[in-house]
């Protein structure tokens, strides 16, 4: 029997580097770094000459400047006499107020639609394809354009609500007027005590959180169902309402009246932000109403069966078993489509409303010229954004994706 | 003995069902009146669509075409369409400022491009592979125009370079890295040397040459075709990169690809523009100018390239491991296992995705009507500016709306024929 031979003994050779898989990864990882620090320098280098020649430098110091513009939309006090940097700040507001509202029509619509398109009612089943699709397929920045001009074109103007016999008249019980100003809603007046009926509301909401939780221990324990749905909504509801008339309903609502050849009081939207959010909601909504669809077809139908042999009843079995299967399928893609509303928001500019790209990224980087700095700042909000809502999503994806291997 | 008083000799026919189940009727009510909230939701669907008709068909079908002004519609009859400006200016919607004596040039590209995407899209023709091969320089030329042979040289250059590569590989060296820097160091040497004097060379002896269109002169949907097309050839293998860096094992390479996939889905594509048309003369070397469009279409196709990336890894992340597992120890290595076995699957299963971002891609060509380039959107604004046509806008931008929504749902309706063609299960 020969021993085994020993193995043969190897020399380093250079061309190892490059053929031998034990190095060549290595020495790919190198390269590839050399190429993209020397890519970096050089676009570093470029910016530093170009600043040079354009005798410019880097400074963030126009953020404390008086800004010297208005801004119609804001959120927070600023006039034309704040800070560049509070105009970046309404701005940013204002992306973020036009991102959520925008979200919570965009979730409601898409819900509605998408289950809606699983009837069986073939007409309605085919309308809401046809939602879906026409939404879809149009770009986004068309709807924007769009809905502005149904919103400016197709109102009257204030001055048409005039008169005993007005052209126009405000809708809901003379209480929303929809000019071709923008539309005015009636706006709630918190009066002395109103703080209170806000502390009770949340205190109910507690409590009937609460109480949930005391029915469901008492459910596992005893095997006794309460009716939670009807105790729960008298828990939350019924302690602010007694005490919203035992203190002389401190809440009351400012109707918008017409004073001149405008409306006065009352919440003022503008049709900028009106036509922003609408296009960007009913845009998302065709993907979220897709995204549910998907949902709830991907969970097999081999579950409900399993679970309507075990006894459940229909609704529990929509609660207990199909819905959190689906909601695993439908959350992440459902905050990835409230990052890319978020995102879309920037489109503002082709309506003229004032959002961050409007105010940091349009008029202070035109009064200040400072393109690069303004970029960056703009592109950090964003950034920080997205980065927050997709550490969310794989957070979600951690804690609720079923473990394989 | 009892005495049977009755048996049936034959078999009764089966009765024909009730006339509530079939036909019409049966249909009718299983599909449209199931239950009163379905019948409710019925007589409400019908309602919203008649409403949507009743004002929309006349307004349509009796728009006038002919007239020189909104001003002449309006006193011809204001409730009904002006389509008069897509009478007059159709043109423009469909090439921007491009030369009207040329207009043949983008008409040719459009209907060769859909030549060239015959074999891509279905595999029975596959054997005309070469044109769609041939068609992006074709394309370049018959829109920019200029030289014939400064084109075709870039073809024969980077022909010669892949035929090295692969020759290299085949024959000599077996190891791809260093066939690949050895392609690459000649195709160099090809461009900076020898590419000038023989596209000289060959201008002087057989001039072909298309005059010259700038690109400031692009618009309308030959824009958008340019933009979105060249995107889409162009994210599709970038993505596949992006995703395969993603999923690698080396960690500098796997940093590079997070942190670029990260960061442009970070923001959003408008301030990538900006950074095109305001920035980029920042990181560039001073006295650069490059062309707006192709800094556009540079910009677009990275960005779709990040989403594309996110769709494919989607995909790998959706093949069993044992696949990989599988193809190694058949003794593939990382590229033949790619090649083969990875990819196939992983791209079968992404296809929805990937079509999806093409379709977004397209969509997002209108975008660039923000950096005041041409686009249908951007030209609307233009035609609107104008005084004869001054408040005009549903016109408009229905027909605009209209054509975007062909492209994206055609592309839709591919991919679903597609992904039936390719199921392999059941």
């Amino acid at each position: 029997m020969s021993s085994p031979s020993p193995p043969p003994s190897e020399s380093f050779k250079f061309s190892m580097l490059l053929s031998d898989t034990r190095y060549r990864g290595m020495s790919l990882q190198v390269i590839t770094f050399i190429i993209f620090m020397a890519v970096f320098f050089w676009l570093v280098d470029n910016t530093i000459k170009n600043l040079a020649l354009l005798d410019k430098d880097v400074s963030f110091n126009f953020l404390w400047l008086r800004a010297g513009y208005d801004i119609n939309q804001r959120l927070i006090p600023y006039s034309s006499d704040s800070t560049h940097g509070m105009a970046a700040l309404v701005g940013i507001l204002n992306t973020l107020l036009v991102a959520f509202v925008g979200c919570i029509i965009a979730t409601v619509l898409g819900l509605f639609v998408g289950i809606l398109r699983l009837s069986k009612n073939w007409i309605v089943a085919k309308l809401m394809s046809a939602y879906i699709e026409g939404f879809r397929n149009v770009p986004v920045l068309l709807w924007i354009v769009m809905v502005f001009a149904l919103l400016t074109e197709f109102t009257s103007a204030p001055r048409a609500f005039k008169g005993a016999e007005p052209e126009a008249t405000m809708v809901f019980f003379e209480s929303v007027a929809i000019t071709n100003r923008g539309t005015y809603l009636p706006a709630p007046v918190l009066e002395e005590g109103a703080y209170w009926l806000l502390l009770c509301f949340g205190l109910s909401i507690v409590a009937g959180i609460y109480f949930l939780r005391y029915a469901n221990k008492k459910k596992k324990d005893t095997g006794k169902s309460l009716p939670t749905f009807w105790i729960s909504a008298a828990v939350i509801v019924l302690p602010t309402f007694i005490l919203f008339f035992a203190m002389g309903q401190p809440v009351s609502l400012e109707y918008p009246y017409l004073k001149g050849f405008n409306f006065k009081d009352g919440i003022h939207l503008r049709n900028s932000f009106l036509a922003l959010t609408l296009a960007l909601a009913f845009y998302t909504s065709a993907f979220i109403a897709e995204i549910v669809r998907a949902g709830i077809m991907a969970v097999s139908k081999g579950q409900s069966e399993a679970a309507a042999s075990l006894g459940l009843r229909p609704n529990k079995i929509m609660r207990l078993i199909i819905l959190p299967q689906a909601l695993r399928i439908i959350v992440p893609p459902l905050i990835s489509n409230y990052l890319n509303l978020t995102k879309n928001s920037s489109l503002a500019i082709a309506v003229g409303y004032m959002d961050v790209r409007g105010t940091l990224g349009g008029i202070t980087l035109n009064q200040t010229g400072r393109e690069l700095e303004s970029m960056l700042l703009l592109m950090g909000f964003y950034l920080a954004v997205s980065l927050l809502i997709s550490s969310f999503i794989n957070y979600f994806n951690r804690s609720f994706q079923i473990v394989v291997r | 003995m009892t005495k049977i008083a009755f048996v049936r000799e034959k078999e009764i026919p089966p009765s024909a069902p009730p006339i509530t189940e079939v036909g019409i009727i049966g249909w009718l009510s299983q599909n449209l009146f199931s239950s009163w909230l379905n019948s409710i939701l019925t007589v409400l669907s019908v309602y919203f669509i008649v409403i949507m008709l009743w004002d929309f068909i006349p307004w349509a079908y009796g728009g006038h075409w002919n007239t020189k002004s909104l001003r002449e519609c309006l006193d011809l009859d204001p409730d009904v369409a002006c389509f008069s400006v897509l009478a007059a200016r159709w043109k423009q919607l469909l090439f921007g400022l491009y030369p009207s004596e040329e207009y043949w040039r983008p008409t040719l590209t459009f209907i060769f491009l859909l030549l060239a995407a015959v074999p891509i899209l279905f595999p029975k023709f596959f054997r005309f592979f070469w044109f769609s091969i041939i068609y992006p320089g074709l394309a370049v030329w018959l829109l920019w125009g200029g030289s014939f042979w400064s084109i075709s040289i870039v073809y024969i250059g980077l022909t010669v370079g892949t035929l090295l590569f692969l020759s290299l590989i085949r024959r000599y060296l077996k190891n791809y890295i260093i066939a690949a820097i050895l392609a690459f160091f000649f195709t160099a040497v090809f461009f900076l040397f020898i590419y000038n004097p023989l596209v000289v060379l060959l201008n002087g002896i057989l001039p072909i040459s298309l005059p010259f269109v700038e690109s400031l002169k692009m618009g309308g949907f030959t824009l958008s075709l340019i933009v979105g097309v060249t995107g889409i050839v162009a994210s599709f293998p970038i993505g596949i990169l992006l995703a395969l860096g993603r999923q690698s094992n080396l960690p500098v390479i796997k940093m590079i690809c997070v942190g670029f996939i990260e960061f442009i889905r970070g923001v959003p594509l408008i301030t990538l523009l900006f950074v095109a048309s305001v920035l980029l003369n920042y990181f560039l070397p001073p006295g650069t100018n490059f062309d707006i469009v192709l800094r556009v279409v540079i910009m677009v196709t990275l960005f779709s390239a990040a989403y594309m990336a996110e769709v494919i890894r989607g995909g790998l992340a959706g093949l069993p491991l044992g696949q990989h597992e599988a193809s190694a120890s058949l003794g593939l290595t990382y590229w033949q296992s790619q090649r083969l076995i990875i990819m196939p699957q992983a791209l079968k299963i992404s296809i929805p995705g990937i079509v999806n971002t093409f379709i977004g891609l397209f969509k997002d060509t209108t975008l660039v009507s923000i950096i005041s380039l041409r686009d249908p959107v951007g030209l609307a604004s233009t035609i609107r500016a104008d005084q004869k046509w001054n408040g005009i806008y549903w016109e408009l931008y229905v027909a605009i709306g209209l054509m975007f929504f062909i492209f994206c749902w055609g592309m839709s309706q591919y991919s679903q024929y597609l992904e039936r063609k390719l199921k392999t299960d059941k």
